[in-house]
């Protein structure tokens, strides 16, 4: 009996390892991105703005526009390698027509912003320029791309880090739209 | 040297990223700046403060810093604005309360722990050194072996 004491740095060390393993594995599997930080605004309604058109190609965006259906805000530029990887899937569900996807201009020139937009296609209901990238701060944004879905009641509930991709869209955005209504 | 190199690495202060036109031409209202800037985490980087950092989020986030505090925003006024947009994790020491109580007195509850555990060995120890007393079937086997010695060293 007195030497199952030996066994304790053994049995401490399995938990470690376990409690470790677990969590490594766990964010694998639930193909979470470990990097990604957490939003202080989930749950709570989106913050105040009112940002200026990009004129000649979709309206300007404030916090009055959001509320009454589904949403994404999405924060990009123009400089924006990534951006350019999300923005045909982005489109191509603002082109199904239930929910409104925003776009948040962040720190572009707006020359560069509107050729981009010519290029690539232009799907954005609203399009905000953040040139001072202050209302990307009140969003706690702290890199483009950025995507925010928004509920009917204009509150925050989910924020994707990095590009959306095909896979983030099915097995994250489109499953939580489907939740709030979009 | 030795004295020398102590002194360098004593007065060596982090490299700071605060550029000129940042400077705030009130010198206290900068030494607060300073101070605020090295408590805040760059999220880009996520290793440095916003005032080593490079990155542009991090210049914002020191411009903005400094307009508040002109504004006239206590120093507890700006961290509570800037933890209410980027959580805690933007502070580079985290807030003792609910959530992180255990991260905050884990290593002095492992150290207590630690130390129990030598003092409770110590003391088995120390317990040990003083053997149980003979009953008396040992007594008469240790007289009758010290006796047979005494009779003289027999070949093994």
């Amino acid at each position: 009996m007195r030497q199952a004491i030996y066994l304790l740095p053994l049995v401490l060390f399995l938990l470690l390892a376990g409690t470790i393993g677990w969590f490594m594995t766990k964010n694998e599997i639930e193909d979470r991105d470990t990097q990604a930080l957490p939003s202080v605004l989930i749950d709570q309604p989106a913050p105040q703005f009112d940002l200026p058109p990009l004129a000649g190609i979709a309206p300007g965006l404030a916090r009055a526009d959001l509320g009454g259906r589904p949403a994404l805000v999405n924060f990009f530029a123009s400089w924006c390698l990534p951006c350019r990887a999300e923005h045909p899937i982005l489109m191509a569900l603002a082109e199904e027509g239930a929910v409104a996807i925003y776009g948040v201009n962040y720190k572009d020139p707006e020359a560069d912003a509107r050729d981009w937009l010519e290029a690539l296609g232009n799907r954005y209901e609203r399009i905000g320029i953040d040139a001072t990238g202050r209302t990307a701060i009140e969003w706690g944004v702290y890199g483009v791309p950025e995507t925010f879905v928004i509920d009917a009641k204009g509150r925050v509930r989910y924020r994707h880090v990095g590009p959306v991709l095909e896979r983030d869209m099915e097995r994250t955005i489109r499953p939580l739209l489907a939740e709030i209504g979009g | 040297m030795a004295l020398g190199l102590a002194l360098c690495a004593a007065l060596a202060a982090p490299a700071l990223a605060v550029q000129p036109d940042e400077v705030l031409a009130d010198p206290a209202l900068e030494r607060r700046a300073r101070d605020i800037g090295q408590e805040l985490r760059c999220l880009v980087c996520q290793n440095q403060s916003i005032d080593e950092s490079d990155a542009p989020l991090a210049r914002d986030l020191r411009v903005l810093v400094r307009e508040r505090l002109t504004a006239g925003d206590t120093d507890e006024e700006i961290m509570a604005f800037v933890t209410a947009r980027y959580g805690d994790f933007v502070l580079l020491e985290p807030p003792f309360k609910a959530k992180t109580w255990l991260l905050w007195l884990a290593p002095a509850g492992i150290l207590a722990l630690g130390a129990l555990v030598v003092l409770t060995s110590a003391r088995r120890r120390g317990a040990r050194a003083e053997p149980d007393p003979l009953t008396p079937e040992e007594r008469t086997r240790v007289d009758a072996l010290l006796a047979e010695r005494r009779g003289g060293n027999r070949a093994p």
